[in-house]
């Protein structure tokens, strides 16, 4: 009896030691469904940058733990879920995922890939990057979609200086013919008979017409004479 | 002694005497328009000869001959040659107070064509100049929004990667010629016209108009903000500039003299250039804008103080554009490093901070000796100061594609660009007064319109008639007609215009007369650099240029440069050989205003020998038969 517990017990030890083994042996740079990870710290903070250390690498793989638990809706991946190797001081490393319920089955590439697009914001925030500084190598950030407004802003400032344009266009118009108008005015007063005040008046009306009608087009106006 | 010079009976009856001129000032006779004060007639005077030259033009030809050693040529022919001609054309305006026509006809009928040759350079170089002042308002159009449309590039149909001409560019290049030129690859392939070139355009000549509406009494108090923003907007961008990083460099890079460049005769044919088309002689604008003077206005001082402002101007614009560009460049310069920088991080898996721009060369070196295919698998790019800062550009790159790219790295970027674009603005409308004043004025003179026809209907046919003209640009090879325009309507002519001019002055007027003249209208007779400069020194320069300019252009393959994405060094742009029917063009632009000079001349001749033969005729038929004669 005691021989068997002996041999559980020494059996539970060895698989305790090999599972974490066997997890190394599943993570490998260039594994067939591992990503790599680059991570730039100073180049993002610069003087405020953190420095990378274990606890900064357990909440990545918290982290990542909860972008699957997001992508599949569920509560079981855990931090023992994500396994890392190959370390470098530049920081990079490479990580993979293993499923909570085959400790020896690995999450295909394209489901990881799936699920960090999905909480990528979330992932960059937890560590204060962006998508720049914090590099999925092989997972491209989708671009932003562009920012189409109804009307293009140049429109609109097109509209107004061309609106206050033509109002002083307008205007100046008008006031050369009432500055005109008046001086008429004060000549026909030294005395010219009626026939040439008429024939004034009905110049000056139609001129009026004119530019009370056609606005700027006065040039083509002008062209017909 | 009197100075030799050609016959020229009956001046005396086309011209006003000194006695009447004193007595139409009296009596402030005739309805000539007239300056409201003095400072209107210098602003408009400072804004026609201050244009976008002096803002990307200078600073090129300073950089590119020799920085400081350039201010040297260019100073020197700014005294020998720009100060006579400027005096010559106020003093000859204010003392025939008549436009270019007018002006002309009154000292010899044969020299009309030399007016009409102005009214045709005007004209022509007031067509492709509005339609710059069009892409400004594009550009200052597209300023109020943050991020600015040229930082960044747009993203393609799928969302799936930036857009590949821009990536395999540059996003102010795209901005520049897709989506603002929308250029074609050819000047043969026209494309089509482009609504919001059209639009742009459409806003440009309307806003001339309203300002040239009743000609200097509008454009008048239109200076006072034209002439002066530009000034204000250059000081914002000294100080804005000295606190940006590298633009002492800049500074620094454009102003080191190399005066070996002085041995080099086309710094001085250049300086020569620039120091001529700086000031906007032979239009016939300024000899207008001085005859709206009063007779006894000082045009000595005018002229000795509008060179003095002009030359300042250049030198000052050309520090400000330097010291953002020294920004630009170094900006360039450490985004290079950086990117080598984290290549080799990247590859060597070092830890960041590493390598720093201090100890980038011997960590490079180091890494090469032990790792050399790994370097060489890298493709670093070299990335040396001098290289962009010699990328400075002239012309339209340097405002639309250096400039606005400097402008997208300064914090609040849109703010820049909008004062950057109004003060474009400001410098070209105010050059454009007067184009228009070239164009319409003479207009006038030759009586093409009916008398009694309102000035502003006049200058509305004028825009409206450019407007339709300059449509020519607003199609897809736009580009490439106004570098056309710009190379021809605006080079060779001028030169000859302003050769005959003091040709005609000198020699057909007479210095003798035009001395008494100036002692009459500002008490002193003109000194003797005056005379000599006059005389000779001024007309042996501008008649320097001229062989050499025509002699460059003739023996060389007349080329452009054409932006094709589809070309194997793409982003340089391709050089192009122009089409054979473009030499045509070239004619019309070139060669038809200055020939238009003897041309004039000639049919003078030939209608009064044909009047004479008649009158000859009809005089012995009136002998023989003692009938009045038909004449």
């Amino acid at each position: 009896m005691r021989c068997l517990r002996m041999l559980v017990r020494i059996l539970v030890l060895l698989y305790l030691a090999g599972a974490p083994a066997l997890a190394q042996t599943l993570c490998q740079p260039n594994a067939s469904n591992g990503y790599r990870v680059r991570i730039s710290i100073k180049t993002a903070l610069g003087n405020q940058a953190y420095e990378w250390n274990e606890n900064e690498m357990f909440l990545f793989r918290a982290t990542m733990a909860f972008a699957m638990r997001r992508y599949y809706k569920t509560e079981t991946y855990n931090v023992d879920n994500i396994i890392v190797c190959n370390q470098t001081r530049r920081v990079s490393f490479w990580f993979v995922v293993i499923s909570p319920e085959n400790p020896t089955m690995l999450i295909p590439k394209a489901d990881v890939e799936k699920a960090v697009s999905m909480s990528r914001h979330r992932i960059n925030n937890a560590f204060l990057l962006t998508d720049r500084t914090l590099e999925f190598l092989g997972i491209y950030p989708t671009l932003a979609e562009p920012v189409n407004p109804d009307t293009p802003p140049w429109l609109i400032v097109f509209g107004v200086v061309i609106g206050a344009v033509f109002a002083g266009i307008i205007a100046l118009l008008v006031s050369s013919l009432l500055q005109k108008r008046r001086k008429e005015k004060g000549m026909m007063e030294d005395g010219q008979d009626e026939e040439d005040r008429q024939m004034k008046g009905v110049e000056n009306g139609i001129n009026l017409d004119g530019i009370y009608n056609r606005g700027f087009t006065d040039d083509d106006r002008f062209t017909k004479l | 002694m009197r100075f030799p010079k050609l016959p020229n009976p009956g001046l005396d009856d086309r011209i006003p005497s000194h006695q009447e001129l004193e007595r139409m000032e009296k009596e402030e006779a005739g309805d000539r328009p007239k300056w409201d004060n003095k400072t209107q007639y210098m602003l408009t005077c400072v804004g026609f000869c201050v244009g976008l030259g002096n803002v990307w033009r200078f600073p090129y030809l300073c950089q590119s001959h020799g920085g400081g050693a350039f201010m040297i040529p260019f100073l020197i022919l700014l005294v020998l040659e720009g100060i006579p001609l400027l005096h010559l054309e106020f003093a000859i305006g204010q003392r025939l107070r008549s436009g270019s026509v007018g002006v002309w006809t009154a000292i010899n009928p044969y020299l009309t064509g030399v007016g009409i040759a102005s009214l045709l350079v005007s004209f022509l170089v007031g067509m492709y100049y509005n339609t710059i002042i069009a892409w400004v308002m594009w550009y200052f159009f597209n300023s109020f929004q943050n991020p600015l449309p040229w930082s960044q590039c747009p993203v393609n149909a799928n969302l799936t990667d930036l857009v590949s001409e821009c990536a395999r560019s540059s996003p102010v290049d795209y901005f520049w010629y897709r989506d603002t030129l929308n250029t074609s690859t050819s000047i043969g392939d026209s494309g089509g016209l482009q609504w919001w070139m059209v639009l742009c355009l459409l806003c440009a000549w309307l806003l001339l108009y309203v300002c040239c509406l009743r000609g200097i009494e509008t454009t008048g108090k239109a200076v006072y903000v034209t002439s002066t923003l530009p000034y204000v907007v250059l000081t914002i961008f000294l100080i804005r500039g000295l606190t940006l990083k590298g633009s002492l460099d800049g500074i620094k890079f454009l102003f080191t003299p190399d005066l070996n460049e002085l041995m080099n005769p086309s710094t001085w044919l250049d300086a020569g250039a620039q120091v001529f088309y700086s000031f906007s002689l032979a239009f016939g604008g300024l000899i207008s804008f001085s005859s709206y003077n009063s007779v006894h206005n000082n045009c000595e001082q005018d002229a000795v103080i509008i060179s003095i402002i002009n030359g300042f101007t250049s030198v000052y614009a050309a520090t400000v554009i330097y010291s953002i560009i020294g920004f630009r460049a170094t900006e360039r310069f450490d985004d290079c490093l950086e990117g080598n920088i984290l290549a080799l991080l990247n590859a060597f898996s070092l830890a960041e901070g590493n390598i720093t721009e201090g100890n980038y060369a011997e960590s490079l070196q180091n890494l090469n000796g032990t790792f050399p295919e790994t370097i060489q698998s890298l493709d670093l790019k070299t990335c040396d100061l001098q290289t962009f800062l010699s990328q400075g550009v002239e012309g339209t790159g340097l405002a639309f594609i250096v400039f606005t790219e400097a402008i997208t790295k300064m914090p609040v970027s849109p703010l820049w660009s909008i004062l950057f674009f109004i003060m474009l603005f400001c410098l070209g409308l105010s050059t454009m007064f007067g184009s228009i004043e070239g164009t319409v004025v003479p207009l006038q003179d030759l009586n093409i319109f009916p008398k009694r026809w309102p000035k502003e209907a006049i200058t509305g046919i004028v825009c409206l008639v450019s407007f339709i003209i300059a449509l020519i640009f607003a199609q897809s090879s736009g580009n490439y007609w106004l570098a056309l325009f710009d190379s021809f309507a605006g080079s060779i002519p001028l030169l000859v215009i302003a050769f005959c001019e003091m040709i005609a002055v000198v020699y057909i007027y007479g210095i003798d007369r035009f001395n008494k003249d100036i002692e009459f209208m500002i008490g002193h007779k003109p000194n003797l650099f005056w005379q000599v400069t006059w005389r000779f020194v001024s007309p042996l320069i501008v008649l320097v240029i001229f062989v050499f300019y025509f002699v460059t252009k003739v023996s060389s393959n007349v080329t452009y440069i054409a932006w094709n994405p589809s070309s194997e060094d793409f982003p340089t742009l391709e050089v192009l050989e122009y089409p054979a029917w473009i030499y045509v063009i070239i004619f019309i632009l070139a060669g038809v205003p200055s020939l238009v000079v003897p041309g004039t001349a000639m049919f003078k001749l030939i209608r009064r020998c044909c009047r004479i033969d008649l009158k000859l005729s009809a005089m012995s038929l009136g002998h023989s038969t003692k009938n009045t004669p038909v004449q």
